[in-house]
């Protein structure tokens, strides 16, 4: 919120949805609003904060309950990670049909890891803002209005369209690993029109290499935007509810049952999907 | 100056209601269908559940992508 601005509803809801920002300017570091005119090498470093820091608890608690894992009575938490664990195996084994060492840890990790990011909404939508300016404001001396923090990682764009981007570079190795480049290049140009007439053919191959690459390009699209909208409408609307004074506790609470869906909902679509992507990438028929 | 803020409360309308109608007419057809084979084959279901969640996913989608840029319309632009 700028200085000298009174409470509204407008600022307050722009003041949770930016990013906290880091660039360089002039050869040194500089944060929030600094970074206004950089433009593109800018670090929204909440985002990777929590999202980093999201995937380490992860990688932790998955790697402490494997390392102790027995075979004897297991404890709870055991339980739990081995049913996340067949849930995914069951998942990537009727789905892909191929053979690969990748994808069943690569769908784990995009499953927990999207879930976990996306568990944060459920976080009160003051709370740590609130406390990082608390911070901010005692032991830097800032303004608290101009400390922010996102902390839901998927309700931002940069940190979806990078995993949908990592999923679009699979694909692609896949497809070229699998069919070779000239496969690849044959997939994109002799479907979904073909004849047996070589220079019908010929003629097909811009039309058919237009609407293959629309094909290719719309899946990373869709994926980084499904996951980003979902996520950004369920945040904007407990921030909504939360601006209502104190009606806001039953309609939180229904909108935060309905949202447990949604969150584990878009984490399995979007593990889903990269699986059918990477089994569409590696079959070998059309 | 007032005439974009009434266009713009339009568009959102536009955009949350035409959404709705999607996916209304979506979940609609979708249910009704795995009712129906839920009905004529139970033991189906716990598989069929699991496809309709994933289908679900999708088509809540877009329509969730509308109200996301119709809220960002609405109150941060």
């Amino acid at each position: 919120m700028a200085a000298g601005e009174e409470l509204t509803l407008s600022g307050h809801i722009q003041h949770h949805l930016t990013n906290a920002k880091m660039c360089t300017v002039d050869g040194s570091v500089a944060f929030n609003k600094a970074c206004s005119e950089v433009g593109f090498w800018t670090w929204h470093i909440d985002t990777l904060a929590w999202s980093i820091g999201l995937g380490i608890l992860f990688l932790w608690i998955f790697r402490s309950v494997a390392n102790k894992a027995t075979v004897g009575v297991p404890g709870k938490l055991q339980c739990f990670v081995e049913m996340v664990v067949e849930f995914v195996a069951a998942n990537v084994r009727d789905t892909f049909h191929g053979k690969s060492k990748l994808i069943a840890p690569l769908a784990l990790t995009i499953f927990v890891w999207v879930f976990l990011m996306n568990l944060m909404d459920l976080v009160p939508v003051d709370f740590l803002p609130a406390f990082a300016g608390w911070v901010g404001a005692t032991f830097f001396g800032m303004d608290s209005h101009d400390v922010y923090m996102k902390i839901v990682p998927t309700t931002d764009i940069n940190m979806t369209a990078a995993l949908a981007i990592g999923v679009f570079i699979l694909m692609i190795g896949y497809s070229i690993r699998i069919k070779g480049v000239l496969g690849f290049i044959k997939e994109l140009t002799l479907h979904p029109f073909n004849s047996p007439n070589i220079v019908v053919q010929i003629l097909l191959i811009p039309f058919n290499l237009l609407l293959e690459t629309i094909a290719l390009v719309s899946k990373p699209f869709s994926l980084a935007l499904r996951l980003f909208g979902n996520l950004y409408a369920g945040e904007l609307i407990f921030i909504l509810i939360g601006a209502i004074g104190l009606a806001q506790l039953p309609l939180h609470f229904v909108w935060a049952v309905f949202h447990i869906l949604v969150i584990v909902l878009q984490a399995f679509v979007f593990m889903m999907l990269t699986i059918v992507y990477l089994s569409m990438a590696s079959s070998d028929n059309h | 100056m007032e005439l974009v803020l009434g266009l713009k409360y339009i568009a959102v309308a536009l955009l949350i209601g035409f959404g709705a109608i999607g996916t209304a007419v979506g979940f609609g057809n979708m249910g009704g269908k795995f009712l129906e084979a839920c009905a004529r084959q139970p033991e189906l279901a716990p598989s069929l559940q699991v496809k309709m969640f994933i289908l679900a996913g999708l088509i809540d989608a877009v329509a969730m992508i509308g109200v996301g840029i119709a809220m960002v319309l609405l109150f941060v632009l």
